[in-house]
């Protein structure tokens, strides 16, 4: 047998910094540079480019698209919505999510099976969940219109995912019920976190149990609750299947976001280069949301932890 | 005084109850209302003042889904799909992971910005691309071509989970078996797998949901009807709006969200912890 001197054996897998082979890296590494690298990069180039589908080639522009997209009325419409959709879904789930999560965590009744149930929504592919709130919202086989007959609100039914005024309004409350789960077991993790004494010995300095959430929980919550608000804001900006199986964008636009808008001039109009701007457009949008939040809230953080 | 307090704190309690209550009630009613419609007759949907549970229930619906809208094909399609990117996705990061778990070095770092980065970059920017390169290579249209697609894709944060797997396991016994003269490759397969496989099984059900759950890409890569996923076909129901058809659509939909909920019930605890680990940073 081939037996390693100990010192060798050391030099291969010492202090677990051991000298692996390197080429281990190679059938991760390939197939990530070649199929997400090389095709995220060509697709921002795509961006300065006047490509169309089936184009012989693409022609560089440079920022044409971009001063074109500021003469859209399509592009200005779809980030207004996408700006609207994303800070309602965002805010509905910190704040929903939050309260649920302090729900769950107060020793009420039925709070295993609530932990339970909580999950489930998760678990749903956004396809099937805009299915299902569509059957919530038909107009005339919808739980909604016929409980909101019942109960003498409406007249007539709406049909709410093709009404102008109510459409918008309707998928947003199925963006928040998305999002409520992985929000709501992240800040639950959190508050089960903060140490029963600190509370009490608040108590007994006399805070009522509003001073305790906004001057103990709150500051130590700040960290949880943004990182949450930050991969909300993103995921929102870029959201495309839900809304997508929820009503196309429509009516007449009213719910198109970016993405939506995207999708449509890439593969119904063939305007590749278009969307690739659009997208680029995306990017630095959110970015810039997401580094305000981020920025913001850590200044909070420090200031909360020096007062 | 004190009974005051009490009676305060018992209304208190109450209310948190009931708007618990009102919580379970807006989460869970989708899900029941769908379950309901998947078993009622078609007389009974889009009736005035419908029952929340259906009065005759009825198998009929999933009669139909199979038969007629071919759900069973779509949902081998989407099973075949999701097994292969998960077994492939794991054969490929494997490797990797134990080099990064083992072996510190930038490359960490640059799979964390690639996690990242994967994150923020809207789909729509990369689609086409990749779309040139695999019609390239003769692979649009095919579920070879979206397997990559689901692979490389999910290889990132299966990097990162695997190796804080392969983080676990003891360096100490891989010098061991270094010392009696184990090669790098059988120290992987005789003292890392068996000792990862837990670890393993988590990740590839993780890239099993995702593969499973996946809309974007499977729209745009795969066109012929009798190729397509379980989510695109039932998408596709949509354009077809009269009530009968909203039965086998319900039907459709429960069979699609059956293998989901299995593995979430199976893995409830690790996917909280991974959820964990990824939006909270440490």
């Amino acid at each position: 047998m081939n037996r390693v001197s100990p010192t060798k054996a050391r030099a291969r897998l010492g202090d677990g910094r051991a000298i692996v082979p390197w080429w281990l890296f190679l059938p991760s590494v390939v197939p990530i540079v070649l199929f997400s690298v090389v095709p995220l990069l060509q697709g921002i180039y795509l961006g300065f480019t006047d490509y169309t589908l089936g184009a012989e080639r693409a022609r560089f522009v440079g920022l044409d698209n971009f001063a074109r997209m500021l003469g859209d009325a399509a592009f200005w419409s779809s980030f207004r919505i996408g700006f609207i959709w994303t800070f309602s879904v965002t805010l509905g789930v910190l704040v929903l999510g939050m309260t649920l999560a302090m729900l769950l965590n107060a020793r009420l009744p039925f709070q295993g099976l609530a932990r339970v149930l909580v999950l489930i929504p998760w678990a749903i592919p956004p396809v099937i969940k805009g299915l299902m709130w569509r059957m919530v919202y038909h107009p005339s086989a919808g739980f909604l219109n016929q409980w909101l007959l019942g109960v003498g609100l409406i007249q007539f039914p709406i049909n709410i995912l093709s009404d102008f005024t109510w459409a918008l309004p309707a998928v947003i409350a199925v963006g928040i019920w998305t999002g409520l789960p992985q929000a709501t077991v992240v800040f639950l993790a959190g508050l089960q976190s903060i140490p029963d004494e600190l509370k009490e010995a608040a108590m007994l300095d006399g805070a009522g149990s509003w001073h305790v959430f906004r001057h103990v929980t709150l500051p130590l919550m700040t960290p949880v609750i943004v990182a949450t608000a930050a991969l909300e804001l993103m995921w929102n900006f870029n959201a495309f299947g839900l809304v997508y199986v929820l009503t196309e964008g429509g009516p007449a636009g009213s719910t198109k976001l970016p993405m939506l808008l995207a999708y449509e001039e890439a593969f119904s109009f063939g305007n590749i280069a278009y969307a690739s701007a659009l997208g680029l457009a995306l990017v630095v949008v959110g970015g810039v949301l997401v580094y305000f939040v981020v920025r913001n809230q850590y200044a909070g953080a420090g200031a909360g932890r020096a007062g | 005084m004190r009974l005051g307090h009490r009676l305060r704190h018992r209304l208190a309690r109450f209310g948190m109850s009931l708007l618990l209550l009102a919580f379970i009630a807006f989460l869970a009613f989708p899900i029941v209302w769908l379950t309901s419609t998947a078993f009622k007759p078609p007389g009974e949907i889009g009736l005035q003042n419908p029952a929340l549970l259906p009065q005759q229930p009825t198998l009929d619906n999933f009669r139909v889904a199979v038969e007629e809208n071919g759900v069973l094909r779509s949902a081998y399609n989407t099973l075949k799909i999701s097994v292969l990117s998960a077994v492939l996705t794991l054969l490929v990061a494997l490797p990797a992971a134990y080099l990064l778990a083992r072996r510190r070095s930038r490359m960490n770092q640059a799979v964390t910005v690639w996690i990242l980065v994967s994150q923020t970059f809207p789909l729509i920017l990369i689609i086409v691309p990749l779309f040139l390169i695999l019609s390239w290579l003769g692979l649009v249209n095919t579920h070879a071509g979206l397997v990559l697609v689901y692979v490389v894709w999910s290889l990132p944060f299966v990097l990162w989970m695997l190796q804080g797997y392969v983080r676990a396991i003891p360096v100490q016994l891989e010098e061991a078996a270094a010392v009696d003269g184990a090669s790098p490759l059988d120290i992987l397969a005789r003292i890392i797998l068996p000792l990862l496989l837990p670890g393993l099984i988590a990740t590839g059900l993780y890239t099993f949901v995702n593969a499973w759950n996946e809309f974007f890409f499977a729209l745009v890569m795969l066109k012929s009807p009798d190729l397509v996923t379980l989510q695109v076909s039932l998408a596709r129901f949509r354009g077809i709006e009269g009530l009968a058809r909203w039965g086998p659509l319900a039907a459709g939909s429960l069979i699609a969200i059956v293998p989901t909920l299995l593995v979430f019930a199976l893995m409830q605890r690790r996917l909280v912890s991974g959820v964990l680990a990824g939006s909270v940073k440490e």
